[in-house]
């Protein structure tokens, strides 16, 4: 009983949230509320026994949308709060397209019939997961993880403003007169390269 | 707390995800809209997981789930920062262009 | 709900704040004594001032600029406190912990994780510069701390193969952690110090920026934030026992008093190192950060599983 308690405030929370969203005119709140919808899905998963996935979907959001904001400030230039104007187009499109899809999913919920549950749950889920991802799902993990390091790679090619030419000139072993690299910086890193 | 319940609160998430990343014109915002269908698809697939087959092979699922919101949002602010620089806007109709 | 349970609940609502915040006022004294030994004042003045300092802010009246974004401020501002209990509740006293998560060093993880979302807000909320400054310092500096930080905390998760604080504390019965997972423990206490904008990761409240993050706070928000900081400083101390120095295991006393006793030599480590270091830019830290110390701890965690694999588990 408290437990469907506590998952149902959790689910109104989640959805509460996902709303708060595009409803505040605030960037900070907007982010912070799409936080706290992660945050809530988080807590769910957790209390559907996975842990681990649960836990961690909370420390990637809650890391994303600290990014996040700051990227929406950056561009945004302005302070919506201050001058308040509508950055949305085909407002009413969307909502009929959201509405509908909504019905569409609820229908297919509640008609398809489930199938029982097939399969026990390992006494320690988190190990099992584990065991799978290094063992028989390694394949996942392997795919994955050239997908991740490509991501950065096209990440940091796509926004970084000054590739070694910009920093260096024509001359890529520039030095100082003591040896040191002499980049063409508006501000040196930690180690002076 | 029964899979449909959870199914529910799963499709509403989605359903607003699709509302955001169809209705705003900022690049951010968009991004967060497709935040919020994954964040439904995740829900959806943990119920499932739990209430159809609780075995390790679901999780490894979740798991990509997870690993592609990570590269929507890396690859989003890496192209919102390239459409930001080279036309001063972060609105998505300021860059029809790129669409196929 | 069973009787054991309800006590446990107890603890963990009563207990763990009030002894965080104990140890939280310990550290902030004792930095106050050696701040007016430091400037040639009376020690014991020191050691009261932060007594003075919040019978003064508790009085105070608080302001707000126009504009300020009060509701995420003052969120900001309680959820530093909270945050420091939150992780504190998993940490095992001895063999008695108040919440035994299977992953929670993964707790741990992401609640430190909340405390960027929350020095942000503080700097945004507050609807002034100088403070939004400080909350951007903060986020660069977390980008810098926060990668080697989730690869240091990985070391002791590989020694002990578990994610749980009880087996990670049972895998070091023979030898603490600390002793083959060094680099892991200075990465990890370097982070707590920035996690907690304090000693030379302070840029973030630094008076270049008139006190960046604090700068607008006043009365009891202030109270909280900065009580709030030693707070999650303690909670970080609390947290490396467990990981590091073997939990509650220690002769004659109890396991409880040895994670405090513990903990309290990690602050007075802290303490002393941290003052001796000078205020680290964030745009310097991310080099280095990243080009040293990432390399560093990889080397670290590359160590720690050949010799688990090599002798089957931890030494």
């Amino acid at each position: 009983m408290i437990v469907a308690l506590i998952f149902w405030a959790f689910a109104a929370l989640a959805v509460a949230g996902g709303i708060a969203v595009f409803v505040v005119n605030s960037m900070a709140r907007a982010t912070y509320a799409l936080a706290v919808s992660f945050v809530a899905v988080g807590a769910m998963i957790v209390m559907l026994h996975l842990d681990y996935i649960g836990v961690i979907t909370i420390l990637m959001m809650l890391m994303e949308m600290a990014i996040m904001a700051v990227f929406m400030v950056m561009f945004m230039g302005m302070n919506p709060a201050l001058m308040p104007m509508d950055m949305t187009h085909h407002k009413r499109r969307s909502v009929i397209l959201a509405v509908v899809v909504f019905a569409v999913l609820v229908v297919a919920i509640f008609l398809i019939p489930w199938p029982a549950r097939t399969g026990t749950p390992a006494a320690d889920l988190t190990r099992s997961l584990g065991d799978a991802i290094m063992g028989t799902k390694m394949l996942v993990m392997l795919a994955i993880s050239p997908v991740l390091f490509a991501t950065i790679v096209a990440g940091l090619v796509l926004a970084n403003p000054r590739g070694r030419y910009d920093r260096y000139g024509d001359q890529l072993d520039r030095r100082t007169t003591d040896g040191h690299p002499d980049p063409d910086d508006p501000v040196r890193g930690g180690i002076g390269r | 707390m029964t899979l449909q319940f959870v199914l529910l609160v799963a499709a509403a998430l989605f359903a607003i995800g699709i509302y955001g990343a169809l209705s705003q014109q900022v690049v951010v915002m968009v991004m967060m809209g497709i935040e919020l269908m994954i964040n439904g698809v995740l829900l959806a697939g943990g119920a499932l997981w739990w209430f159809l087959a609780p075995t390790p092979d679901g999780q490894t699922l979740l798991l990509v789930i997870l690993a592609a919101m990570t590269v929507e949002m890396a690859m989003g602010f890496a192209v919102a920062t390239v459409v930001h620089r080279s036309r001063n806007s972060d609105m998505t109709d300021s860059a029809t262009d790129l669409a196929g | 709900m069973s009787s054991p349970a309800a006590g446990g609940a107890v603890g963990a609502v009563v207990l763990l704040p009030l002894g965080v915040a104990v140890l939280a006022l310990a550290v902030a004294s004792v930095n106050g004594a050696v701040n007016a030994r430091a400037e040639g004042g009376a020690v014991r003045d020191g050691f009261a001032a932060p007594v003075r300092e919040t019978a003064r802010l508790i009085r105070q009246q608080r302001r707000t600029l126009p504009g300020a974004d009060s509701l995420l401020w003052r969120i900001a501002g309680a959820g530093l406190g909270i945050a420091a209990v939150l992780q504190v509740v998993v940490i095992p006293f001895g063999d008695v912990t108040f919440a035994d998560l299977p992953v929670g060093l993964v707790w741990f993880n992401a609640i430190d994780v909340l405390l960027w979302a929350l020095w942000w807000l503080l700097g945004w909320g507050a609807n002034s510069t100088w403070s939004l400054v400080g909350g951007y310092r903060f986020l660069a500096q977390a980008l810098s701390y926060e990668i080697p930080l989730m690869f240091a905390l990985t070391a002791p998760a590989i020694g002990a193969g578990s994610l749980r604080l009880l087996d990670i504390q049972a895998a070091q019965q023979s030898v603490w952690f600390v002793v083959w997972m060094p680099v892991s423990f200075l990465i990890y206490v370097a982070s707590v110090v920035a996690f907690s904008s304090w000693g030379p990761f302070q840029s973030a409240v630094g008076v270049d920026i008139g006190q960046g993050v604090l700068a607008e706070l006043s009365g009891i928000d202030r109270l909280l934030v900065l009580g709030g900081r030693y707070a999650v400083l303690v909670a970080g101390a609390a947290f490396s026992v467990p990981l590091f120095f073997g939990g509650g295991s220690g002769p004659l006393l109890p396991g409880g008093i040895w994670v405090v006793v513990k903990t309290a030599v990690v602050l007075a480590g802290m303490l002393a190192v941290g003052r001796m270091v000078p205020t680290i830019r964030p745009d310097r830290l991310a080099e280095i950060a990243w080009v040293i110390v990432v390399p560093l701890v990889l080397v670290q965690l590359a160590v720690v599983a050949v010799i688990v694999a090599v002798n089957g588990g931890a030494l």
